[in-house]
C-alpha cells in the first residue's frame, strides 16, 4: 500500500509571504522613483530649453542662443505689426524707419545668446581642474608614495576629509575673503580657479590616491630594484599607469565645477559683461577679470529680473546648453581616459 | 675615504673593526665553516639582526658568499631567509621601521649600510629578481631598456644591443625577437620571468638576488629557469631563496638553511643535502618538517 507521505515541504500561510512582497516591492520603488525624478528634471529641462535652442527653418539650431551675448527683448507694435527684436535688432529697425519714437516693452536679457557664459563656464572649468590636478596629485603622490604613516600624515587625512564636508558657499566666503580681498585680485578668473580648485581637492587627492594604490607594488619594486630613483620611479611606472584612474575621478569633480554657483558668485562671476574674456588690452588682464558662467546666469534670469514668458527661455534654454556643455567636457575626458587605459594595461 | 681604501684592501678595513670576528671563522652558531674554495667572498655579512619595528626576524646572522657561485637560501616560511636576501640590496629600506639594528653587510669591503653608500648605487650593482615576476606594462624592448633610460641611455644603436645581449643571456632572445615591441605582458609566467631577468642584468650587476624566482611556474619553466641559473653563474654571482630543496640541490654551490631568524648551518650543497651537521638541517633536508 502506497500511503502519499504528508509534503513537509508546502507552503504555510502566514504574513511572511505577503511582507517579502512588500519589502520587496519597497526597494523596487525606491530604485525607480530615483529613475522618474532623474527622468522627469532632464525632460523639463529639454522640453523647455529646446525651444530657444532650435529654430523651425535649417540649419535648426538657433545659432544666435549659442554664439551672441545676452541682449534686452523689445516687443512693441509698429504700424499695425507685432515686433520681437534685441536691442541690436530694435536700434537698426528704428533707424532704417527714421528713427520713430516708439512704445516698446523691454525685457532685459530675453533676447541674445548666452555666448559670453559658456566661455566662462570652460574657463573656469579648464583653469580650477588645472590647478586642483596640480596641487591634488601632487598630494596624492606625497601622502602615498613618500610619506610614512604617522600621526601628522593622519591628520592630514582628517583635515582632507573634512575639507570635503564643507559646505560650497563657505568656500566662496573663504575665497572672496583670501583672493578677491586680501590678496587683491577683485572678482576675477584667477580667484574664481583657486577658490574653486580648493573645493575640489579632497575629491580630487581622494581619488588619486586610490589610483595610486591600485598600482601593483611589483612595478615599484622591480623598478627601484634596477637603480631608479623614487621619482623616477613614479614618473615612469607609477603615474602614467594611474592616470587614468585619475581622469576619472577628475570628471566628477569637472561636474562639480561646473556647476557650483556659490563659490563663484562672489569670487569671479559678473551678471553681465559687455567684452568678451579674451578681448584684453595686455595678456595680464586676462585673469583678473571677472567672467559670465552658466550656472550663475541662471540663477540671474531666474531671480533677479522680473519673470515672465520670454525669460523662461532663456533660463531653461542656458540649463539646456548647461548640461550639454557639462556632458561634453566630461565626455572628452572620459575619451582621453580610455585612450591612456588602452596604453597601459596590466 | 675609508671606502675607497677597503674596495681595493678589503682586510685593512676587517682589522679596523675589532669587535668584528675574523671572516675566515664564522662565529656564531653555525657550525659548519663556509667555504673554503679558491673564491673569495664577495659578500660578507657579520652577524647582523634585523628588525621589523618591535619583531626581530634576524638573530645574528654571519655568512660569506662566493663570487660567481650560486647561494641558496633555504628553510621554511618565515624563517628570514627572504629579509636577508632584501638587506643585500637594501629593498627593505622600502618598509618603515625596518632596519639592520646590529652588525655588518659588506660587499667587496664595503659596509653597504654605511652612510656614504646610496642605495640607488647599490640597487646598480646588485639586482633583484622577484618571486611574482614583475615586468612592467610596457614592450620588451621596453622592459630591457628601461634600466639603461634610467641612466640616461637614450642611443638607440646602444640600446639595442643591450637588448638583444640580455634577451640572449637569459636565453629568450628566440622566442621574442620577432616581437620586441610587443608588450612583456603577453608573455607566458616563464618568459616572463626571464624577461625580468634580462631585464636585471641588462644593467650589468655583479650580484643577482632571486626571490623564490620559480615558486610561480611549472616545472618546464621551472627546469628553463635553473639551466639559465647555470649558465649566468659564470658571470654573475647569484643568491637564490627557494622553498624547493631539489631546487637549491640542483642548481646552487653552497646552501645556507635557515629556521626561525637563525642560521643553522651553511656549507657546500652537496655537503650539506648528503651529510648535514646539525639535526635541524638533516631533518628539513629529509623532508621531516617544514
Amino acid at each position: 500500500m502506497t500511503e502519499t507521505l504528508p509534503n513537509p515541504y508546502a507552503a504555510r500561510a502566514g504574513a511572511h509571504h505577503l511582507w517579502e512582497g512588500v519589502v520587496r516591492w519597497i526597494f523596487r520603488l525606491g530604485t525607480y522613483a530615483i529613475l522618474a525624478s532623474g527622468g522627469a528634471v532632464l525632460l523639463n529641462i529639454v522640453v523647455k530649453g529646446l525651444p530657444a535652442l532650435v529654430t523651425t527653418d535649417a540649419p535648426f539650431i538657433n545659432t544666435s542662443f549659442l554664439f551672441d551675448a545676452p541682449e534686452s527683448l523689445y516687443v512693441f507694435e509698429y504700424q499695425g505689426q507685432h515686433y520681437e527684436l534685441g536691442d541690436r535688432a530694435f536700434r537698426e529697425f528704428r533707424a532704417a524707419h527714421g528713427n520713430p519714437s516708439i512704445d516698446a516693452e523691454s525685457y532685459v536679457y530675453s533676447a541674445g545668446g548666452i555666448f559670453p557664459c559658456i566661455v566662462g563656464t570652460v574657463l573656469l572649468v579648464v583653469g580650477s581642474m588645472t590647478i586642483a590636478l596640480l596641487v591634488g596629485v601632487s598630494a596624492a603622490v606625497y601622502l602615498n608614495e613618500y610619506a610614512k604613516d604617522s600621526r601628522r600624515i593622519r591628520f592630514v587625512r582628517l583635515a582632507i576629509v573634512n575639507l570635503a564636508g564643507v559646505p560650497s558657499i563657505v568656500f566662496g566666503l573663504f575665497g572672496f575673503g583670501m583672493f578677491v580681498i586680501f590678496l587683491g585680485w577683485n572678482v576675477s578668473l584667477l580667484a574664481g580657479w583657486f577658490t574653486l580648485a580648493f573645493m575640489v581637492l579632497p575629491v580630487v587627492i581622494t581619488a588619486s590616491e586610490e589610483s595610486l594604490k591600485s598600482v601593483p607594488k611589483g612595478f615599484r619594486e622591480g623598478s627601484l630594484a634596477l637603480g631608479a630613483t623614487r621619482w623616477q620611479t613614479i614618473r615612469k611606472n607609477v603615474l602614467p599607469y594611474a592616470l587614468p584612474g585619475i581622469l576619472t575621478s577628475s570628471i566628477l569633480g569637472i561636474a562639480r565645477v561646473a556647476g557650483e554657483t556659490a563659490p563663484i558668485m562672489f569670487t569671479a562671476a559678473y551678471v553681465v559683461r559687455d567684452k568678451l574674456p579674451w578681448e584684453v588690452s595686455q595678456w595680464g588682464d586676462f585673469f583678473f577679470q571677472g567672467v559670465m558662467a552658466l550656472p550663475y546666469h541662471i540663477y540671474v534670469v531666474s531671480s533677479k529680473i522680473p519673470q515672465n514668458d520670454y525669460t523662461e527661455r532663456v533660463q531653461y534654454g542656458t540649463a539646456l546648453v548647461f548640461m550639454l556643455v557639462v556632458a561634453g567636457v566630461a565626455a572628452g575626458s572620459i575619451v582621453l581616459r580610455n585612450k591612456l587605459r588602452n596604453r597601459y594595461k596590466w | 675615504m675609508v671606502n675607497a681604501m677597503t674596495l681595493m684592501e678589503p682586510s685593512a678595513f676587517r682589522s679596523a673593526s675589532s669587535a668584528a670576528p675574523n671572516a675566515s671563522a664564522p662565529v656564531n652558531s653555525s657550525p659548519a665553516p663556509a667555504s673554503t674554495t679558491a673564491h673569495k667572498p664577495i659578500i660578507d655579512i657579520q652577524n647582523v639582526d634585523f628588525r621589523y619595528g618591535a619583531h626581530q626576524a634576524l638573530h645574528g646572522i654571519s655568512l660569506q658568499i662566493q663570487e660567481k657561485k650560486v647561494t641558496a637560501f633555504i628553510g621554511p616560511s618565515g624563517c628570514g631567509k627572504s629579509t636577508l636576501l632584501r638587506c643585500l640590496n637594501r629593498m627593505n629600506d622600502l618598509i618603515d621601521e625596518a632596519r639592520v639594528t646590529a652588525g655588518t653587510i659588506k660587499i667587496r669591503g664595503v659596509d653597504i649600510n654605511g652612510p656614504q653608500v646610496d642605495p640607488i648605487e647599490l640597487r646598480k650593482r646588485v639586482g633583484m629578481v622577484f618571486q611574482k615576476s614583475n615586468p612592467f606594462p610596457k614592450t620588451i624592448y621596453e622592459n630591457i631598456a628601461y634600466g639603461l633610460r634610467l641612466q640616461g641611455v637614450n642611443d638607440k644603436s646602444r640600446l639595442d644591443e643591450t637588448v638583444e645581449k640580455s634577451l640572449r643571456g637569459a636565453a629568450l632572445w628566440d622566442e621574442v625577437k620577432d616581437r620586441l615591441h610587443t608588450s612583456g605582458l603577453g608573455l607566458s609566467g616563464g618568459q616572463q620571468q626571464r624577461l625580468c631577468i634580462a631585464r636585471a642584468i641588462a644593467v650589468e650587476p655583479e650580484v643577482i638576488l632571486m626571490d623564490e624566482p620559480c615558486s610561480a611556474l611549472d616545472p618546464l619553466a621551472t627546469a628553463k629557469i635553473e639551466e639559465l641559473i647555470q649558465d649566468l653563474r659564470a658571470r654573475y654571482t647569484i643568491v637564490i631563496v627557494t622553498h624547493n630543496m631539489q631546487q637549491a640541490a640542483r642548481c646552487s654551490d653552497q646552501t645556507a638553511f635557515f629556521y626561525l631568524g637563525k642560521l643553522v648551518e651553511m656549507g657546500q650543497t652537496r655537503e650539506l643535502f648528503m651529510n648535514p651537521a646539525n639535526p635541524q638541517t638533516e631533518a628539513y633536508v629529509s623532508g621531516r618538517f617544514g
